[in-house]
């Protein structure tokens, strides 16, 4: 690349050395590797990177509003934590943010915004990244709560779906308050497989008595050519004047401060 | 093509490196603001739901 100094020696300078075809072709080609190989280290590692935590910072946003909005505890003596049904949301408009997902097992401070609808508006925005699968129910309904999002790029919001394990919890916090699922298993199907998004996941058409919350992604890493499926078992739920489970407490607190 | 460009640089050989590194993250700037994200969405497979979006 650097420029020959051959025209100082000798008493006839030679030639400076013309452009070639060849050369200039291979230089070329050389550049072309070079561009691909910046673009996959922009798409997968450094956008990423910085639409995740675009993603963080506006869940922490939306979900430091709803605690603050939320009426405080009645001052009446708490009756005894008895399980209560829990609070069932509207159906939100499309493109609405109103859901806030945690999973420790991602990570401490993964938490990520649910908008309602399944679109590239919503699993490639800056401000959500999880998408809820419109014709699924809602948060603590019985049924399926479905959700979708990125396996990689995009702020990969279930990049780490094949490492649940047993039992780990999933929260789900909205204007009402904490929803607990627990993780029970992880299934791999073709992308048309629809049915995994019905109350009974599996089993269109039967009537539903759990409640499921059922998360999607691709699989596998970098491909589309399957998807990933993960299910929860709903646990309990809390009103946010009752503030969150022991467990989530300490990440909401830490997000309140960053 | 690029020894081409190097010897249109001027100044000694520490300003041109200082040149070069310039240009290059011009570059890299343009590359990753609005080139890189119109390819993405292009040449992207972005599908990661089951079913119809």
């Amino acid at each position: 690349m650097i420029g020959s100094r051959q025209e100082k020696v000798g008493d006839t300078p030679t030639p400076r050395r013309r452009l070639s075809v060849v050369g200039v072709l291979g230089e070329l080609l050389i550049t072309g590797g070079v561009l691909v190989f910046l673009f996959l280290g922009w798409q997968l590692w450094w956008n990423d990177m910085i639409v995740a935590n675009q993603q963080n910072q506006a869940a922490s946003d939306i979900s430091r509003h709803w605690i603050e909005q939320a009426p405080s505890a009645a001052p009446t003596a708490q009756p005894s934590p008895e399980p209560v049904e829990p609070v069932v949301a509207a159906q939100p408009a499309k493109g609405d943010a109103f859901a806030v997902l945690y999973i420790p097992r991602y990570g401490a401070d993964y938490h990520r915004t649910i908008g309602q609808g399944t679109g590239l508006s919503i699993l490639n925005s800056p401000r959500l990244g999880i998408g809820h699968y419109p014709q699924s129910q809602m948060p603590g309904e019985v049924g399926n709560f479905a959700i979708a999002a990125h396996r990689s790029a995009n702020g990969g919001g279930m990049h780490l779906i094949d490492t649940f394990q047993l039992g780990d919890p999933i929260y789900v916090q909205t204007a009402d308050g904490y929803y607990t699922y627990r993780f029970r298993d992880l299934q791999y199907v073709k992308p048309s497989a629809v049915e995994v998004l019905a109350p009974v996941p599996n089993r269109p058409g039967v009537k539903p008595t759990d409640r499921i919350i059922t998360l999607t992604s691709c699989n596998p890493l970098y491909s589309t050519a399957e998807r990933v499926v993960a299910y929860g078992v709903f646990e309990s739920w809390r009103p946010t004047s009752a503030g969150p489970p022991d467990d989530l407490a300490p990440i909401i607190q830490a997000q309140a401060k960053g | 093509m690029y020894a081409a460009l190097w010897r249109i640089l001027p100044g000694p050989l520490w300003v041109r490196i200082l040149l070069v590194l310039v240009l290059l993250a011009a570059v890299l700037y343009v590359l990753s603001t609005w080139i890189f994200p119109w390819v993405d969405s292009i040449v992207s497979n972005q599908e990661a739901t089951v079913g119809a979006p």
